[in-house]
């Protein structure tokens, strides 16, 4: 059965090429990709604040325990050389004044004593100087404890580190006793220095553990760290692709609202708003529908009084001379505007059949040099006007009625609104990784169009002169021309040479062979 | 003057295309539906029918049929554009053209002439029966026989047949055959050609699947032969 005009998705009796919808975004693969080399990413940030906490809590915890096992260690080896070396002092009884023989073997008894390790023992007595060991003078007691020395009579300490070795060195003054409570130092100060390289190793020990038991730890927080992205990351990712594929037109793209936290809030607003959007969206396009068919039925119900109309204009012309003056202009203003009215019906007709997707491109192998000769052929502009550079052997497939209406247009134009003479130019181009293109040119020899009309120039009913009359076409050319050229897979562009004149550039991709190639 | 049968609905157009012919001298006969349409042919006896697609009740493609199932009347159908899918229906259905609504009568009565007009023969010096295979063409008395049994074609599928085998095996483009065979403007309808092929096809082909006389070469045309 015939029910009136048919709507339905453009047919194409070529290989189109495919959905030309720009992308967004990608493949998840790129998406993946793209995540992990993000130099700054959610991830990368959440990762590295985790082991910060990780490490600064770890690294203050052992320093921490390592400052204080150290000093314990280091306290007792001092107090019981400090005690041991003092105790010695005491029970040994130095005569004075003070004599060298006989001291160094008083010395050396006591360095037999040390604890917890061997001590070197010097003397200092005014200037005299004697020790246990090979050297009378010590190289490691420093002024700052001999001064010490002499201040405190109970004898002080100092730690000192030399060529990397770690020694303790002790310095007691002697004293006697002038009365039963008054203590006088007696000027011989007693020097103990020993090594303490196996505190050291205890310390290193220690700091070794801290450091080792930091290190997994920080590792550990990773797992957790890992974890927490991903909660957060996965949502984020999620909320990505779903507006990605809202962008892409399926407004009909929700989010799984997983628990109550922030996430699920963000989810669920995401949802809403789609939900709004995708409202919206439906009740714009349903009105942009309803205006499509207002406008389709429309032309469709004037095609028929005009069709009436149309087939008796020739009888009016052909009787308005025998009419009187008046009513003869009358007849031959019904007549003309008649005529125009049709062919404003017609491209309405073609622009809604456009809007409606239902244009139909019937494509055939021209060869396309002939075509547009056969155009201008058909349109009478063969009178020098219009001058060309067709070469010949350029095979297309096109819609020949549609390519002619694109042609025709363009010439036309470029002679009511350009000048003559008017170039139709035709190449072909090669566009890696494209298809090769065919480009058709028509240039005109007028002023050129004013930079302020060029992006409106394809506009429906747009008069680029304000004070052009209607008289110059329904307005609808340049947007049907567009629209045709689209339907073949092609752009026009619209431009100024440098020197003044029009340039329409029609480019459609070539899916034919050249011939005898 | 050529007697035209118009089968129109809409009384408007039935009016003014009836007018603008009748001003050129045409004898008229309208109908406002199919079936009265049907009933003034054996009347009338039209040397031509011009018909609107979208009729209430019978509609068009259907008056189409019965009219190719008994004569070889041209028909040329009143459409508008964008009906692309009637078009094809109507041709299949065995119209020989189609105008496109709305029209100027000068425009329906070039097509009213194609239609009519006899393919003149460019070679007047060759003979008037030839055969191919198994057809035989008569150019003078234009009909085609196919093993002896003469054979119904409709106006616009004799004139492609004689066009083509005028020329064996030489190729024509659609475009070509519509200005030669339809005397059509250059931009028209090439799927004219494709449906007159195919019923073409159909009757004079043994399997019209694998054609042996008319030959398709893809992204070129058409071309009779070799056989």
């Amino acid at each position: 059965m015939i029910t009136g005009p048919r709507r339905g998705r453009p047919r194409r009796h070529d290989d189109g090429n495919g959905d030309g919808d720009e992308r967004h975004g990608g493949t998840p693969a790129e998406e993946r990709s793209r995540s992990r080399v993000r130099a700054f990413g959610l991830r990368t940030r959440l990762l590295l604040a985790f082991l910060l906490v990780a490490a600064v809590s770890a690294g203050t915890t052992a320093a921490l325990t390592y400052r204080e096992a150290r000093n314990a260690l280091l306290e007792t080896a001092q107090d019981t050389a400090v005690t041991s070396f003092r105790d010695q002092v005491q029970q040994t009884g130095f005569s004075l004044p003070v004599r060298r023989e006989g001291l160094e073997e008083v010395l050396r008894d006591i360095a037999r004593k040390g604890k917890p390790h061997p001590w070197v023992v010097f003397a200092e007595y005014g200037s005299l100087r004697a020790s246990s060991g090979e050297n009378p003078v010590s190289t490691v007691i420093t002024p700052e404890l001999r001064r010490a020395a002499t201040a405190d009579p109970h004898g002080s300490f100092e730690r000192v580190v030399k060529d990397g070795v770690p020694y303790l060195t002790i310095a007691m003054p002697t004293v006697f006793r002038a009365s039963a409570s008054t203590v006088l130092p007696s000027g011989l100060v007693l020097y103990a220095v020993m090594r303490m390289t196996d505190e050291q190793l205890n310390v290193d020990a220690l700091l070794t553990a801290a450091r080792d038991g930091a290190l997994p730890g920080l590792v550990v927080a990773l797992i957790p760290a890992l974890l927490a992205a991903r909660s957060v990351l996965r949502p984020v990712r999620e909320l990505s692709r779903a507006a990605r594929s809202m962008g892409s037109g399926r407004l009909d793209t929700r989010i799984p609202v997983r628990g109550s936290d922030e996430l699920a809030d963000l989810a669920r607003t995401f949802n809403e708003s789609a939900a709004q959007l995708e409202r919206s969206v439906r009740e714009l396009r349903e009105a942009e529908e309803r205006a499509r068919r207002f406008a389709s039925d429309v032309s469709h119900e004037l095609r028929t009084p005009l069709a009436g109309m149309l087939a008796v204009t020739e009888v009016l012309d052909e009787d308005a001379d025998d009419l009187d003056a008046d009513t003869a202009r009358a007849v031959r203003l019904v007549s003309a505007e008649t005529g125009k009215l049709a062919v404003l019906v017609e491209d309405l007709m073609e622009i809604s059949r456009f809007d409606a997707r239902a244009a139909e491109l019937n494509t055939d192998e021209v060869d396309v040099a002939e075509a547009i000769g056969k155009t201008l052929q058909h349109r009478h502009w063969t009178d020098g006007r219009v001058r060309v550079e067709l070469p010949g052997g350029i095979r297309a497939r096109l819609d020949p009625r549609r390519f002619d209406v694109v042609v025709a247009n363009l010439v036309g134009n470029a002679l009511r609104h350009g000048g003559a003479p008017v170039m139709v130019r035709l190449r072909t181009e090669e566009r890696p990784p494209g298809p090769p293109v065919l480009v058709t040119e028509v240039v005109d020899s007028g002023p050129g169009i004013r930079p302020e009309s060029l992006p409106h120039i394809f506009d429906r009913f747009y008069k680029a002169d304000a004070a052009r009359t209607r008289s110059a076409g329904s307005g609808l050319g340049l947007a049907i021309t567009q629209e045709n050229v689209k339907l073949h897979g092609g752009t026009i562009h619209a431009g100024n040479l440098p020197g003044g004149g029009a340039v329409f550039t029609v480019e459609i991709p070539l899916q034919a062979e050249e011939a005898g190639g | 003057m050529p007697r035209v049968l118009l089968i129109e609905d809409d009384p408007a157009v039935r009016e003014g295309v009836e007018l603008g012919l009748r001003r050129r001298g045409h004898e008229v006969r309208a109908a406002a539906t199919g079936e009265a349409g049907l009933a003034a042919l054996a009347e009338f006896r039209p040397d031509l029918l011009l018909l609107d697609l979208m009729l209430p009740g019978m509609n068009g493609v259907q008056v189409c049929r019965q009219v190719r199932e008994r004569s070889q009347l041209p028909i040329i159908m009143l459409t508008a554009r964008g009906d692309d899918f009637d078009v094809v229906i109507g041709l299949e259905a065995g119209a020989d053209d189609y105008i496109v609504k709305p029209a100027r009568t000068e425009v329906i009565e070039a097509r009213i002439r194609a239609v009519l007009r006899r393919l003149d023969d460019g070679n007047p010096g060759r003979p008037a029966i030839e055969v191919y295979g198994a057809l035989t063409v008569d150019r003078v008395g234009l009909t085609v026989a196919k093993a002896g049994r003469p054979l119904a074609l409709a106006p616009s599928e004799l004139k492609l047949l004689l066009h083509l085998c005028a020329a064996p095996e030489q190729v024509f483009s659609r475009q070509q055959l519509l200005e030669h065979v339809w005397e059509h403007s250059y931009h028209a309808d090439a799927r004219l050609v494709d449906a007159c092929v195919a019923r073409l096809r159909g009757k004079i082909e043994d399997e019209p699947g694998s054609p042996r006389y008319v030959q398709t070469l893809r992204g070129f045309g058409y071309r009779f032969g070799p056989l």
